[in-house]
């Protein structure tokens, strides 16, 4: 073998990572072209109003906003925007870009989505080992039995019955608004939204960890008289994890979705906020900015996710 | 066990009683099969049972408590409509989304991974590559943004979302699809020259529909899922018309004087999922063999 011969190891996973890459760069562009198109498609324009405009203000309009160039030309001048980072003027609110309405709510919205998903990540894993520590015994039909019910139960159901239970009746958390910005704030806005998510992932983490319980590996390391915890830390939870990483995709599209509701329940001023505000507005250029914006964001992390779990499985590491 | 064993000559069974066998000995499912049913002909008849319409304004009985006495069961809301009517209707829409949008994705879905499966090669890679593109897409905003812009339709968004979710379906239909082409009844078809769509219809699809139903329960508690997020929104079912969603999101408004609002609408959606849910998970254990064993 030459010596400078890339070593095989890191090219496999280089190579994995541009046929994401590769599979990631279409998703986008549909992405774009779609939410570009349905919006011309769309009957009624941006500058309907009540009184009707006289032709020529509206002429003048749509040539300020370059409505009145050939899709196509409207298409690479939107694409060629975006990619500076300019998703253009909101329709509604006059005064700001859609740019700074996204740079205004996502780190809010960043700060709630996180925390839930760091919230999910730990209760449903750690329930989910325990039930299949428990396999078919009381503690295990509980913990999935409330899985089941955490499913069942959407978020913006779960949002307002918090809201009713915590702030209402026993008034131990505020309603809504994020206040001085204190973690207090966000306690309801993260739990509604982190637990249909520790529901899922507490499923997965037992399904998997049963199977990974009952390979020869761990009957060797329980063998060797090595304690519970140490077999269940050292050697099985990495394997039993993979499921988990590859859903961590759909749940962070979940958590996102979800913060669209959550936002709006409790009044937090998010991404998520602006975006109702302006689907119930017809602002067309901020519903298309936030679309794409949050699109690419789940595109993007759902492209990384891919890459840890490239990283992590062994089978695709060694071939 | 052993009775099986003693008598003489057993009948055939078929998967399908196999699968009402061990259906039937799963409690969780039954008692939802029943609740369902029971939800379903409550949805149906129940505003018969009452005298009040879901749009009629009681100008007496404005944010009444759910109350014996005055007729309204579940209270009424702040324009005095029946609460108890309007969560029924409410069902009604959720229970038909279910019903019409998985309809939706299956008739695409299995159309479709049938195709791809049974023709293989490179259409087969083709149209899953498709599959793929479009499951990275974020639906749920799409949806809205689909709202927005052709307006609040109902029948919009019953096919709008049942043409988003037959993605997985389409997946699952295609890797059994894949399987199945192989079969030696297939081949037979094959030389005895049947043409293409007559194998995929007689022969692949009937052989898959095991694996389709048990998708199809999980995907109604989805759809019915979507169209309360968009009617919660405000995108969804217009008023005066109503729909679960809808009835939570003015719950979750009057939270603090009016509760009721709020938790008849929010357990009757719950339930509903639940009971799918439980469905689903039941006819997997039922139908699907790889999961028998745990």
């Amino acid at each position: 073998m030459p010596r400078d011969a890339p070593d095989p190891q890191n090219r496999r996973v280089l190579r994995f990572a541009i046929q994401r890459l590769l599979g990631a760069i279409p998703t986008l562009l549909v992405l774009i072209a779609l939410a570009f198109f349905l919006i011309r498609l769309a009957p009624g324009g941006p500058f309907d109003t009540e009184k009707t405009l006289p032709p020529e203000i509206e002429a003048n309009l749509r040539a300020a906003y370059n409505l009145d160039e050939p899709l196509p030309m409207q298409l690479g001048r939107y694409l060629w925007n975006l990619a500076q980072g300019d998703f253009g003027p909101s329709f509604q609110y006059r005064d700001f870009t859609v740019t700074e309405l996204i740079a205004t709510g996502f780190p809010v919205s960043l700060r709630l989505g996180s925390l839930a998903m760091l919230l999910a990540l730990a209760l449903g894993i750690s329930a989910g080992t325990l039930a299949a520590l428990r396999q078919n015994r009381p503690a295990d039909y509980a913990l999935m039995g409330a899985a089941m019910t955490g499913i069942s139960i959407p978020n913006f159901v779960l949002a307002p019955l918090l809201v009713l239970v915590f702030a209402v009746w026993l008034g131990w958390l505020p309603a809504g608004g994020l206040g001085d910005g204190s973690l207090r704030y966000v306690v309801l806005p993260v739990i509604a939204l982190a637990l249909p998510q520790v529901a899922y992932i507490a499923r997965l983490t037992r399904g998997s960890m049963i199977e990974v319980l009952r390979s020869p590996f761990i009957r060797t390391a329980r063998a060797q008289g090595l304690p519970t915890r140490t077999v269940i830390l050292r050697h099985a939870l990495k394997p039993a994890l993979l499921p988990v990483v590859s859903y961590l995709g759909p749940a962070l599209a979940a958590i996102i979705t979800g913060s669209v509701v959550v936002e709006q329940i409790f009044g937090v001023p998010g991404l998520g906020r602006f975006f109702v505000q302006g689907a119930l507005n017809r602002d067309y250029t901020l519903v298309m900015g936030v679309v794409v914006f949050y699109g690419s964001l789940i595109i993007a992390l759902n492209f990384l996710v891919d890459l840890v779990y490239g990283w992590l499985d062994p089978r695709l590491r060694h071939g | 066990m052993s009775a099986a064993a003693d008598s003489v000559a057993p009948r055939s069974r078929s998967l399908w009683s196999d699968a009402w066998v061990v259906l039937r000995r799963n409690r969780a499912a039954m008692t939802a099969l029943c609740l369902l049913a029971g939800m379903t002909l409550l949805v149906l008849v129940g505003p018969f049972l009452s005298p009040f319409t879901y749009d009629g304004t009681d100008w007496d009985q404005v944010s009444s408590p759910p109350s014996l006495a005055n007729g309204h069961w579940f209270g009424t809301d702040g324009l005095g409509r029946d609460l108890f009517v309007r969560t029924l209707y409410g069902g009604r829409i959720s229970l038909l989304v279910g019903a019409v949008a998985t309809a939706v994705s299956l008739l695409i879905g299995i159309t479709y991974g049938a195709v791809a499966g049974y023709v293989g090669g490179r259409t087969d890679q083709f149209m899953m590559r498709i599959v793929d593109i479009l499951y990275a897409l974020p639906f749920m905003f799409l949806v809205i943004l689909l709202m927005v812009l052709f307006g609040r339709n109902i029948v919009l968004i019953f096919f709008a979302i049942g043409a988003i979710n037959w993605l997985d379906m389409a997946r699952i239909v295609r890797g059994q699809a894949l399987t199945l082409r192989g079969k030696e009844y297939v081949e037979a078809a094959r030389a005895g020259g049947v043409r293409g769509g007559r194998i995929i219809r007689r022969h692949i699809v009937p052989n898959l529909l095991g694996v389709v139903i048990v998708y199809a329960t999980l995907t109604v508690p989805q759809v019915i899922l979507v169209e309360s997020f968009l009617s919660f929104l405000g995108l969804g079912v217009q008023e005066p018309m109503t729909s679960w969603g809808a009835l939570v999101n003015e719950g979750a408004q009057e939270l603090e004087n009016a509760p009721w609002m709020l938790l008849f609408p929010a357990v009757s959606l719950a339930m509903t999922l639940f009971c799918f849910n439980f469905i689903g998970d039941g006819l997997r254990d039922a139908l699907d063999p790889r999961d028998r064993s745990a």
